[in-house]
């Protein structure tokens, strides 16, 4: 152990945020590189998937029957799963294809971790707001009906998918398992995770079961505020922030010790 | 691998690290650089310590030899735009400074990662001479830059070769079965070294 004299916290704030900057420029650039669109391809990414997947709904129409206009209901669901899908995608490898930077002292795992986080938080959110607006603007999506809670629904599926990205993250280190099982269960999850379905569609026996998934409530959130009356919702804020705390510790608890076991 | 190993470096001071291969000389400067932690025991660090000189596996190939460069300095915290022709100068990379790391022969590599290292003004180097390979020309620049124009500084200098720490170092100690020895003259320990290796002849390096 290290006895240094003590940094306060601000200062190592500081130093955390610097690192997680450098980080940030180093990831933007060697994923997206400087061709073509370049940067733009992080929010460019999500959109796309977003609209191929926006496209087979309508042109499936499984929800005809429903009031909500197809096109909201396929852009809400699945710019809700990439966000948490491809945080926990992306960090799996975060820390193998990172190694090397851990001999700079200041450079921690959690900081390659939560680099990794935040990029695909920000491009599914952007993609997210570009493609709400370019459809609202085409008349294909209404006005949230209250921009609050869609908000709260937002931060909330990104808080479980941050947490669920640490989770992953941290696991990789202590055994490759978890990457080899994380992407079937990334599948399997996906159809049941609320992003294709509203809860009320279920019937009452299944609905308790999807119901202790916290990522259904968060879609749950978002679409109520997105569509407001005219759907009929079932979540529990309590019961997702408690999943998504009880994640982040368990995760972070998880990442310090694999910060201990990284070799190269 | 490494049992009791303990010592002290003031500001300035140069100390040599003779060892085998195997002895743990690679371990003790992951220890020193911060990149792993000690089982037992503490590492007290007064002034500002290097990462292992001329590592270059901290290279993303994607990225040019000046993003690396950015990237280095943000880390640290320093800003890069004076140390830009420093580092063009002793790479002499001309345009492929710009051009991404992974169309670098392993010569350009090289000299970028020194001349990264060089980048950032330490107060202690750590130098693990197994890993500065090129040619003679460069290694003397490698020499006047570390042990000239930055000669008031401490060096943590781990290597095979006694004639580099005898010109550099004040004190030696050796790195065996464990533990680190020291000696009180560079001679003690390079006598003591060749005494191992003799009882114990290793396979020869190219």
């Amino acid at each position: 152990m290290e006895t240094t004299p003590a940094t306060s916290l601000l200062r190592s704030l500081t130093i955390q945020l610097r690192v997680i900057h450098a980080l940030l420029m180093r990831e933007i650039i060697t994923r997206f590189g400087r061709e073509n669109l370049g940067v733009l391809w992080f929010v460019g990414e999500p959109m796309l998937f977003t609209l191929g997947v926006a496209t087979l709904w309508t042109l499936i129409r499984q929800h005809s029957e429903s009031s909500i206009p197809i096109v909201a209901f396929a852009v809400t669901g699945y710019s809700s799963v990439l966000m948490w899908r491809n945080s926990a995608n992306r960090s799996s490898s975060a820390i193998a294809q990172n190694t090397q930077l851990l001999f700079h002292r200041n450079v921690r795992v959690i900081d390659v971790l939560l680099t990794r986080i935040l990029v695909e938080v920000c491009g599914a959110t952007a993609s997210f707001v570009a493609l709400a607006s370019l459809f609202t603007y085409v008349g294909w999506m209404p006005y949230p009906d209250d921009l609050l809670g869609v908000l709260l629904g937002w931060v909330m599926l990104a808080w479980f998918g941050a947490s669920l990205a640490l989770l992953i993250g941290a696991g990789t280190a202590f055994s490759d398992l978890v990457e080899r099982l994380w992407h079937p269960l990334a599948y399997i999850l996906f159809p049941i995770s609320g992003a294709a379905f509203m809860v009320a569609w279920l019937p009452t026996g299944l609905q308790k079961v999807v119901l202790l998934l916290p990522m259904v409530h968060g879609i749950e959130m978002l679409r109520e505020g997105y569509f407001g009356d005219v759907v009929q919702t079932h979540y529990s804020v309590a019961y997702m922030a408690t999943c998504n705390l009880v994640m982040s510790l368990l995760g972070l608890y998880l990442l310090r010790q694999a910060g201990r076991r990284v070799e190269f | 691998m490494l049992r009791d190993v303990s010592f002290q470096l003031e500001r300035g001071e140069n100390i040599g690290i003779l060892g085998r291969n195997g002895a743990g000389k690679s371990t003790l400067i992951r220890l020193m650089s911060g990149a792993e932690r000690p089982t037992s025991g503490r590492i007290i660090r007064g002034m500002s310590v290097s990462w292992p000189l001329a590592f270059g596996g901290a290279f993303q190939s994607h990225l040019t030899g000046l993003d690396n460069l950015k990237f280095v300095c943000r880390i640290y915290g320093v800003d890069y735009r004076p140390i830009v022709p420093f580092v063009e100068e002793f790479t002499e990379l001309g345009i492929y400074f710009r051009e991404p790391v992974m169309r670098y022969s392993s010569g350009m590599m090289t000299r970028l990662a020194f001349a990264l290292s060089m980048a950032i003004e330490f107060d202690c180097f750590l130098i693990d001479e197994a890993m500065v390979v090129g040619d003679v020309r460069f290694h003397e620049r490698c020499h006047v830059e570390l042990f000239h124009k930055r000669k008031d500084r401490a060096f943590i200098l781990v290597t095979h070769d006694a004639n580099v720490i005898r010109l550099y170092c004040k004190k030696a100690s050796v790195l065996h079965e464990g533990k680190l020895l020291q000696f009180p003259s560079v001679d003690a320990a390079y006598d003591f070294y060749q005494a191992t290796m003799v009882a114990h002849p290793e396979p020869v390096e190219l």
